[in-house]
C-alpha cells in the first residue's frame, strides 16, 4: 500500500525577498551608485538577521506570526488610482483655505504635489525621497538612515533600507521658520507591502509643522507596512511632528522612527494609532544638544483584534536636556496594547529631566493593556519621573451626564472623548483635530 | 394636578449595608421642602437613589413621578420626565464644555419629543445661556469651559443651578447645595433657586445647616435619621433645629449603633 502524504501549504515565515528584488528596484528607479549599494549592504544585514521572535525583549509581547508573507510581501503597485478615491475628510487644507505643501500617494504613487510659492522662496524643499536622492545628493545621503534611523536597528529596519519604495523629503533651511505646514497622506489601496519613508531635515535655527496621515482601503488580504521615520532637529530649531494612522485591519506595521535633537532645540512629536491589525511602532528621541527639549505624545485606540505595540525611548546623549513623553490609549473588544517606555542617560549627562505617563483606558474585560515604564539612569543630579495607570471607564462622571437627560451611549462617548482631549488638543489643527475625535467616536460607538 | 414625587416606604443599600429604611416622603410641583439631619443619616444617598445613581441598590419600596414608576427609568430618562439633582460634589469632564454639555442636554430632551427634531438653533441657545449665567452672575466665559474643571466650590455650585434654570426640571433635589459656600455665594445661588420658584417647580432642599432655608423658605422640613424620616413640621422645624442641633433627635430616636 502506498500512504500518499499531502503536504499541506504552509505561509512562509519571513517576507518573500531576494537580493534579486533590490536590484530591480534600484534599477527600475535608475538610482545613482551610493543609494544602490547602500540598498545592498542593508541587504546583507537583512540577511543575517533572524526574525524578530517572542524570545526578544521587545517582541515578548507582540506576535505577529499570523501574518500572510505570501500576500503581504509582493511591493504593492499602483494601478492607475488617482486622488479621487483619497478620503476627501484628508484632502482638505489642514487650516484655513489654503493648501500648504501637500504630497498624496496612492499605493506608494504620487497622485498630488504641490509646494506653495511661499515655501519655495524660503528655500524649503518638500518633495519625494527619489527625487530628493538625485536632485538634492549633497544633503541627502549623508543623513538617509545614517544619524537617525540605521539599517542595523532591526530585522524590519534592515528590509526597509533594502527595499523603501517612496517616502517624502522635508528640509528646511538655516534659520528659516517655514510659513505654512506640511502635508503629506499616504493612501493604500491594495495588499501587499509598502515601504515609506519619512525624512525630515530642521536646519539650525529653522521652524517646521509637517503633519503625515497613513491609512488604506478595506482589502481581502494582507498588507505589510515596513517604514522608517527620521527626524532632524538642528540646534535651535523647533520641529512640530504629528502622524496619524487609520490603516485597514489587514495591515501588519513594523515601523522605526527616531528623533535627533540639537542644542536648545524643541521637538514635538505627536502619534496617533487607531488602524492596523498589528503594530510594532519604534518611537526614539535623542536629545544630542544641551538645552534639548522633546516632547512625545501619543494616542492609540484599539478595538476588535487590534495589537499595538508602541515601544519608546528618551534618551538624553546631553546635559540640561528635558524630556516629557505621554500616551493615553484605550482598549476595547479582544483587543491588546503593549506600551513600553525607557528613559536613558549616560553617568556625565547631570541636571536632565525626563518625564513617562501611560494612561490606559480599559473598555472591556477581554481586553488587555500593558504599560512598562523604566528608567537606565546612570547620572545622579537627575529628575525623573515615570508612572502607568490603568482603570475603566468610570461610572461617576457617566452618571452626571445622564442625570442631565443625555442617554448612556453619548455620556460614555464624552467621557471617553474627555481622557483623549489632553493630547487631541496637542495638534495644531482644528481640521485635523475634529476628525480624529469623529475616528475615535467611530470607534468607541461601533459595535462587533 | 401638577406633577409629583412619591417615596414609598423606600429601603436601600450599599454593599448589603442597609442606609434608607423606608422613607416615605411625596413633594408636588410648586411645593418647597427642606430635608435636614445629621452625617450619615441617609440624605445623600436619598438623592442620588431617586436620580438613579447605579452605585446604590433599591431594596424595596417604591418612587412614583408624574404617574411613572421611576424605578424602571434610567438616569437620563428621569432627567427627561423633569427630576433634577444639583450634586453636592459635581464631577468635572476635561473636554466637555459647559455650554456643548447643556446643549446636548436641551437637544436630548427635544429629540426624546420628537425624533425629527433638530435641536435648539445656536443663537437661541446662546441667548438662553447669557440671560441664565448673567442671573447667576456668572462671567460668560464659563460657557466655553470644561464642565467643573477648575471651577471653585461656589462656580460648581452657580453652574449647578444654571443647568437647573436651563433644563427647567418639575421636581428639582438640592443635595447640600449650600455646603462649602460663602455668605455671599450661598445668596446668589439661593437668589438663583428662588428666580426658578414657582408653581411648575417642586424643591427638595437636603442641608445639614438652617442657613440656606432663610433664602430659600420651605413650606415643609422633614428630619431625617438613621434612614427614616422621623419627624415633619414647618419653617419653625427648622429654627429649632439650628438653635438645639440634632442632639435631641439622637436622644428621642436613640443611637444608631
Amino acid at each position: 500500500m502506498v500512504v500518499v502524504r499531502q503536504r499541506r501549504t504552509m505561509a512562509p515565515e519571513s517576507p518573500v525577498y531576494t537580493q534579486a528584488d533590490v536590484e530591480a528596484l534600484s534599477e527600475r528607479y535608475n538610482e545613482p551608485q551610493w543609494l544602490r549599494e547602500s540598498r545592498l549592504a542593508a541587504w546583507e544585514l537583512y540577511e543575517e538577521m533572524p526574525m524578530p521572535s517572542l524570545q526578544d525583549e521587545d517582541w515578548r509581547r507582540t506576535d505577529y506570526r499570523h501574518i500572510r508573507w505570501d500576500q503581504a510581501s509582493p511591493i504593492v503597485e499602483a494601478n492607475g488610482a488617482s486622488l479621487d478615491i483619497v478620503p476627501q475628510e484628508n484632502l482638505e487644507p489642514l487650516s484655513g483655505e489654503e493648501q500648504g505643501g501637500f504630497i498624496v500617494f496612492v499605493d506608494g504613487k504620487i497622485v498630488h504635489y504641490e509646494i506653495p510659492e511661499a515655501l519655495k522662496a524660503q528655500g524649503v524643499i518638500f518633495t519625494d525621497l527619489q527625487t530628493a536622492c538625485r536632485e538634492h545628493t549633497e544633503i541627502v545621503r549623508p543623513r538617509l538612515m545614517t544619524q537617525a534611523v540605521l539599517p542595523g536597528d532591526g530585522k524590519f529596519a534592515a528590509l526597509h533600507a533594502a527595499l523603501w519604495t517612496y517616502g517624502v523629503f522635508v528640509y528646511v533651511p538655516r534659520g528659516v521658520a517655514a510659513q505654512l505646514p506640511m502635508h503629506v497622506v499616504i493612501y493604500n489601496t491594495r495588499p501587499g507591502a509598502s515601504l515609506g519613508h519619512m525624512l525630515v531635515v530642521a536646519e539650525d535655527g529653522s521652524q517646521a509643522t509637517v503633519l503625515v496621515d497613513y491609512l488604506s482601503a478595506e482589502t481581502d488580504a494582507h498588507s505589510a507596512y515596513i517604514g522608517a521615520t527620521e527626524l532632524l532637529v538642528g540646534d535651535n530649531a523647533n520641529l512640530q511632528y504629528v502622524a496619524l494612522q487609520d490603516w485597514n485591519r489587514e495591515t501588519f506595521e513594523f515601523h522605526h522612527q527616531r528623533a535627533r535633537v540639537g542644542r536648545d532645540a524643541n521637538l514635538d512629536w505627536i502619534v496617533g494609532t487607531m488602524g492596523g491589525q498589528v503594530v510594532k511602532q519604534y518611537l526614539e528621541m535623542e536629545l544630542d544638544g544641551q538645552g534639548a527639549f522633546g516632547r512625545m505624545s501619543g494616542m492609540f485606540f484599539a478595538d476588535h483584534d487590534q495589537l499595538f505595540d508602541h515601544d519608546t525611548q528618551q534618551i538624553h546623549n546631553a546635559p540640561l536636556t528635558t524630556s516629557d513623553l505621554l500616551f493615553k490609549g484605550a482598549a476595547k473588544d479582544r483587543a491588546r496594547t503593549v506600551w513600553q517606555g525607557m528613559i536613558k542617560s549616560l553617568p556625565q549627562m547631570q541636571k536632565i529631566d525626563g518625564f513617562q505617563a501611560s494612561r490606559n483606558l480599559l473598555l472591556s474585560d477581554e481586553a488587555r493593556m500593558d504599560g512598562i515604564p523604566g528608567l537606565e539612569i546612570e547620572a545622579d543630579d537627575v529628575r525623573c519621573t515615570h508612572a502607568a495607570t490603568f482603570g475603566t471607564l468610570e461610572e461617576e462622571p457617566v452618571f452626571y451626564l445622564m442625570s442631565r437627560g443625555i442617554p448612556r451611549a453619548e455620556a460614555e462617548l464624552m467621557v471617553i472623548e474627555g481622557f483623549f482631549d489632553e493630547l487631541l488638543e496637542r495638534i495644531p489643527f482644528e481640521r485635523v483635530r475634529e476628525r480624529l475625535r469623529a475616528a475615535l467616536d467611530r470607534k468607541i460607538v461601533g459595535r462587533e | 394636578m401638577g406633577a409629583a414625587l412619591e417615596i414609598r416606604n423606600l429601603h436601600v443599600a450599599i454593599d448589603e449595608k442597609p442606609i434608607l429604611r423606608g422613607v416615605n416622603l411625596t413633594i408636588k410641583q410648586g411645593e418647597v421642602h427642606a430635608l435636614m439631619g445629621p452625617n450619615g443619616s441617609g440624605k445623600s444617598t436619598l438623592a442620588n437613589v431617586l436620580m438613579g445613581n447605579p452605585a446604590y441598590e433599591v431594596t424595596a419600596g417604591q418612587i412614583i413621578f408624574d404617574g411613572q414608576d421611576l424605578m424602571e427609568l434610567e438616569p437620563d430618562e428621569r432627567s427627561r420626565a423633569g427630576l433634577f439633582l444639583a450634586f453636592q460634589y459635581p464631577v468635572s469632564i476635561p473636554g466637555v464644555t459647559l455650554a456643548n454639555f447643556l446643549r446636548l442636554a436641551i437637544n436630548a430632551r427635544m429629540k426624546a419629543e420628537d425624533p425629527d427634531s433638530k435641536g435648539i438653533s445656536v443663537s437661541e441657545f446662546r441667548k438662553l445661556m447669557r440671560e441664565k449665567m448673567d442671573q447667576l452672575g456668572m462671567d460668560h466665559s464659563f460657557a466655553g469651559r470644561y464642565l467643573n474643571e477648575g471651577f471653585s466650590g461656589g462656580e460648581k455650585k452657580r453652574a449647578e443651578i444654571l443647568q437647573m434654570a436651563v433644563l427647567r426640571p418639575k421636581i428639582a433635589i438640592l443635595d447640600e447645595t449650600d455646603s462649602g459656600l460663602d455668605i455671599d455665594a450661598l445668596r446668589v445661588v439661593s437668589e438663583g433657586v428662588e428666580r426658578l420658584r414657582g408653581p411648575e417647580l417642586g424643591v427638595l432642599v437636603i442641608t445639614h445647616y438652617q442657613r440656606i432655608l432663610n433664602y430659600i423658605k420651605p413650606e415643609f422640613v422633614h428630619v431625617m435619621y438613621d434612614g427614616q424620616i422621623v419627624e415633619t413640621g414647618g419653617p419653625e422645624l427648622a429654627l429649632h433645629l439650628e438653635e438645639a442641633g440634632y442632639e435631641w433627635v439622637r436622644e428621642k430616636y436613640g443611637a444608631a449603633e
